[in-house]
């Protein structure tokens, strides 16, 4: 049985050495070339991990759980390259770019002793490949919540309620209707009906792309639902291609449609017995005269 | 067993659900409401669901029968104050409630309720 090399020994006999050889190796990699990150604050990141690898690769067998700490140090890590922009090669590099230095040390303390030297470079690759999956996993997972907390902002953004006059709102939706987003604008109408106490909800679809079955069935669920609640639902803005297409494909919308918003806001101002009044004209039209 | 108050006013019949509805509480309410129409010869019924929380699709059924039970005895029924979590279960049981009358508040459900007492007819509560 060979004797096991000692981890902690190499790593504070060559201390500096490490650090600066691997420096040296971020540096080839381009690391810091992009500006990104300062040689001083990298250095320091360095140091701080050399500091928790060291115990790492003295005591944990090859599988055991990674140490808390040095965990949470990547995962920060990791985070913080994420939203600076670094490429996930870049990021999983600064924990490989430590292997090349290690390894220069270990066949420094232990010449000629060949089978130590092969052990312990085994082992310590092992345990850097883990930590290097480590920052590229949790690397990958803030990228995935940077780009769920989009699409729920543009889901906000996308299905405004606004009002148009007392008791008439106005969904103005734009892009593609999922049941995700149904269920959005769904909740956002009811709850700005009750608001607004409103009596006439216009739904329009000039910036819906396109409209198939799935769509159709989900604007007839939300003008259920506000109907449901007291309130009448006008849809306007179907252009005419979309027309043809829902036509063809036999969708029906069994609602009252408008071709434009400007028609269905006449209608509504109607059912609620407003009216419009010219006033360069002297007599007083009903809206439905100035269309 | 409770049971849900059923008040007259005028010609029409006021209800007020403000417990949550288990399903013999509905039954009761049916039973009771026909009887009161047949009774008072009401014309309308409003019933307001502003405290209701929680549905299900018995519930909502039952709301869909009184309604039709209502319109043989010649009575409008209008459901008031549904919340917003209400309509979308009921949307999404495939409920949508379609012979039932609805109106935002009591408000305009009585509005609703009177405009047709007077021979307005259409009923669709616009104000004339």
């Amino acid at each position: 049985m060979a004797v096991a090399a000692d981890w902690a020994g190499v790593i504070s006999r060559h201390h500096d050495e490490i650090i600066k050889g691997w420096l040296q190796q971020l540096r080839d990699d381009g690391t810091l070339q992009t500006g990104r990150i300062k040689d001083a604050e990298l250095e320091g990141e360095c140091r701080r991990m050399l500091a928790l690898v060291g115990p790492e690769l003295a005591h944990g067998a090859a599988h055991s759980p990674l140490g808390g700490e040095l965990r949470d140090m990547l995962v920060a890590l990791s985070r913080s390259r994420a939203l600076q922009g670094f490429t996930p090669s870049e990021t999983s590099n600064f924990v490989l770019g430590l292997k090349l230095p290690l390894f220069g040390a270990i066949g420094v303390d232990y010449p000629d002793q060949a089978d130590v030297i092969a052990g312990a470079t085994i082992e310590a690759t092992r345990k850097l490949d883990r930590l290097a999956l480590l920052t590229i996993e949790s690397f990958q997972k803030s990228r995935e919540e940077v780009i769920i907390r989009q699409q729920r902002e543009i889901a906000e953004l996308s299905t405004p309620v606004v009002k148009l006059w007392d008791g008439i709102l106005a969904l103005p939706l734009i892009g593609t209707l999922d049941s995700e987003r149904t269920q959005v604008v769904m909740e956002n109408m009811l709850q700005s009906i009750v608001e607004h106490s409103a009596e006439i909800a216009i739904i329009d679809i000039t910036g819906v792309p396109t409209v198939d079955t799935l769509v159709a069935q989900h604007l007839l669920k939300t003008v259920a639902a506000a109907r449901l609640m007291g309130a009448d639902c006008i849809v306007s803005g179907i252009r005419p291609q979309i027309a043809q297409t829902m036509v063809h494909l036999g969708v029906e919308l069994n609602v009252i449609s408008k071709a434009s918003l400007a028609d269905a806001l006449a209608l509504a101002l109607q059912r609620i017995g407003k009216r419009v009044v010219d006033t360069a004209g002297a007599t007083a039209a009903p809206v439905e005269f100035l269309r | 067993m409770d049971r849900i108050p059923i008040l007259k006013m005028g010609d029409a019949l006021l209800i007020t659900i403000q417990v949550d509805m288990h399903d013999r509480l509905a039954l009761a309410l049916e039973e009771d409401l026909t009887a009161k129409i047949a009774a008072t010869k009401a014309k309308g019924v409003l019933i307001d669901i502003s405290s209701l929380e929680i549905v299900d699709s018995f519930i909502g059924r039952m709301l869909d029968n009184i309604a039709a039970v209502s319109r043989m005895l010649d009575a409008d029924t209008v459901v008031v104050g549904m919340r917003p979590a209400v309509a979308i279960t009921l949307v999404e049981l495939g409920l949508s409630l379609t012979g039932v009358k609805t109106a935002l508040n009591v408000e305009r459900g009585m509005l609703m309720i009177q405009n047709r007492l007077r021979g307005l007819g259409d009923f669709s509560g616009r104000r004339s």
